[in-house]
């Protein structure tokens, strides 16, 4: 048994903590969340042991591994606080505000060789997993273009002032949103080097950007756009898309559907010349808990598949985190 | 029940395989009319049990229902919460304040109920008072089975809060007369929950399909508690998005003899008229197979 403690009861912490209660090798051994409200509901209906402070929490409790999905502005020191106790890590996505200390708590989860992970569950969907797998097998030739997109219905009128429309806590399209896209473009294509132009647009928030379009190199001088928009209601939720054109074939792919076509008769097994389509449904491996999408409770699995046995490839370290808060503070100097 | 409930997912634009044909559906079903053309040709095939969700244009339709003597006797089977309204809420205001902004305020009575469940910390009473907003637009219906959607079910479920889920099937019971239904992607998990919860007799709807898709447990897993029968089954996703054909996924699903009935959706009468048309086909074959040889 796994000993966790998670740190923030919002959308994410409460959707990572029932997924973690229903996993057969986690033991929840505390929750903590500033807010009575959440926590009293939690101490009466769940079996969970609940606290408001989470330094009394670890004082009390006995825990390998912390999630922590407080807002972003707590994110570095919190982590390097639990870092400095040995503790396990995982975070929710965008790591830090700060490129710079993304950098070092990756340095020091390192040293003291701890499991470190933050939430970019893209890079469980079964659909972007194949697409990672055709770039690997340089299926569609050189790739001289790229788009990666999301669209969904965050900010649909002028909002309510909280966190998320504060852009030093982390608020804003570029940090909540973008950062997903922008992380999905490093686990496809590699890192960003360059941001050639970069429009952040406010639609209907007064304080930080709706909308993120930037035209981005890559380290390996690939060029491409970057579309994120979160005021566009067209979408029922969050849905983020990636297209690639290479010399021998080009793809569509989204959390659902791949759509790929290739030139030549040098393809994959099971792909044929010309149009393809695959569906999550066949590109998916099922998990053991469900609760908002495959790929949730595949990286709280991973998570704690790394923490028992360090025999599989971690997905989405810190190192690899810090990338993308470093390209997103490109992005945003640019603008 | 009836053993073929037609489904809302395609009004709604929910697609499980393709985001481009949940947009084509967005535009062909943007006028109320649509849908109600659609639920008449899907009576013509014999469907007379609509289950969806309480989006606000179930509402609208719904009024239009009430006003239309030939739709006295329909039945609906409600699914709440629609969770998205309350999931972009809580990215905006957190859990708190979604909860202040959806706990109904506007009725002096509910005010007042909502006023002592926040300061009593009564949760259940909370969760009564939503259940009723989310009601509302039903008033006049014909509603013998209200379900609980599996965003909130499954949550229930790995949070391991038992007692909400217990309280959800006693107030449902005791308030519209009408029985508890469950919606998950966990049906295992939640058959044996439901069980050490003492909740007896309920209404499970769960993905069931050939392909195994959203069958967390996996489907051989599936297939022991469906034979179990502790609980009335509905299956959906039957067709698995689209993945499984037609034929060979109703073949599979109605070769299980723990599942009661059948939910699908549609937008054409052509598909609408297929998928009925292969039920009743297989059900009639298993019937036949199953009596005895006169000599």
């Amino acid at each position: 048994m796994i000993n966790i403690a998670v740190i923030g009861i919002g959308k994410m912490g409460i959707s990572h903590l029932a997924i973690l209660g229903a996993h057969p090798d986690v033991k929840i051994t505390g929750v903590c969340d500033a807010s009575r409200l959440v926590t009293d509901a939690l101490s009466r209906y769940s079996p969970f042991p609940c606290f408001q402070d989470y330094r009394s929490m670890l004082a009390s409790v006995k825990a390998d591994a912390v999630v922590v999905a407080v807002p972003t502005k707590f994110h570095a020191a919190m982590v390097e606080e639990l870092l400095e106790q040995k503790l396990h890590v995982f975070v929710e996505k965008p790591f830090c505000l700060n490129a710079d200390d993304s950098a070092n708590l990756a340095g020091v989860a390192e040293k003291y060789n701890l499991v470190n992970q933050v939430g970019y569950h893209n890079r469980f969907l079964g659909t972007f997993t194949e697409v990672r797998q055709l770039l690997n097998g340089n299926y569609l030739g050189d790739i001289y273009h790229f788009h990666a997109q999301s669209h969904g219905p965050v900010v649909i009128r002028p909002q309510s002032s909280s966190w998320r429309s504060n852009k030093n806590e982390g608020g804003g399209c570029l940090m909540d949103y973008a950062s997903h896209t922008v992380d999905l473009i490093h686990y496809l294509l590699g890192p960003v080097e360059k941001v050639h132009s970069a429009q952040l647009k406010k639609i209907f928030s007064e304080e930080v950007e709706d909308a993120v379009y930037a035209n981005l190199e890559l380290r390996s001088g690939l060029s491409g756009l970057l579309s994120v928009n979160w005021s566009d209601e067209t979408f029922r939720k969050m849905t983020t898309s990636v297209q690639l054109i290479g010399t021998k074939g080009k793809l569509m792919a989204d959390a659902n559907e791949l759509k790929v076509y290739f030139r030549e008769d040098t393809r994959p097994n099971g792909y044929e010349k010309g149009w393809n389509v695959r569906y999550v449904t066949d590109l998916t491996a099922p998990v053991s808990y469900y609760l908002r999408g495959e790929e949730y409770s595949a990286q709280i699995d991973s998570f704690i598949r790394q923490i028992q046995d360090r025999s599989s490839a971690p997905v989405n370290t810190f190192r690899s985190a810090a990338q993308t808060d470093k390209a997103i503070s490109l992005i945003r100097s640019k603008h | 029940m009836e053993r073929i409930i037609f489904g809302d997912n395609q009004f709604f634009a929910v697609n499980h395989i393709s985001d481009e044909k949940a947009m084509q559906q967005s535009i062909r079903f943007r006028h109320n009319s649509a849908i109600i053309r659609t639920l008449e040709q899907s009576r013509a095939e014999g469907i007379q049990t609509f289950m969806c969700t309480t989006h606000e244009r179930i509402g609208e339709i719904c009024a239009w229902m009430r006003a239309n003597e030939g739709w006295r006797n329909y039945t609906i089977y409600p699914c709440m919460p629609y969770a998205h309204k309350y999931a972009n809420s809580v990215t905006e205001m957190g859990i708190s304040g979604t909860l202040r902004k959806y706990v109904p305020g506007n009725v002096f009575g509910s005010l007042f109920k909502g006023g002592v469940a926040m300061l009593s910390r009564d949760y259940l009473s909370i969760m009564e008072l939503l259940i009723d907003a989310e009601m509302k637009m039903f008033r006049g219906m014909h509603t013998p089975v209200i379900f609980l959607q599996n965003v909130v079910t499954d949550l229930l479920l790995g949070l391991q809060m038992k007692e909400v889920l217990a309280a959800f099937a006693q107030y449902v019971r005791r308030k519209y007369n009408a029985e508890p239904g469950f919606i998950t992607m966990n049906l295992p998990m939640l058959v044996h929950t439901l069980e050490q919860a003492g909740v007896k007799d309920a209404i499970v709807c769960a993905s069931i399909n050939k392909a195994g898709f959203r069958m967390s447990g996996g489907k051989s897993l599936y297939e022991k508690v469906l034979a179990e029968k502790k609980v009335r089954v509905i299956a959906m996703q039957v067709l698995a998005g689209g993945a499984i054909p037609a034929r060979e996924a109703i073949e599979y699903v109605t070769s299980l003899s723990g599942v009661d009935s059948i939910l699908f959706g549609a937008s054409s009468v052509q598909n609408i008229r297929e998928t009925v048309e292969w039920i009743h086909r297989y059900d009639q074959q298993r019937i036949r197979a199953s009596m005895p040889v006169l000599v």
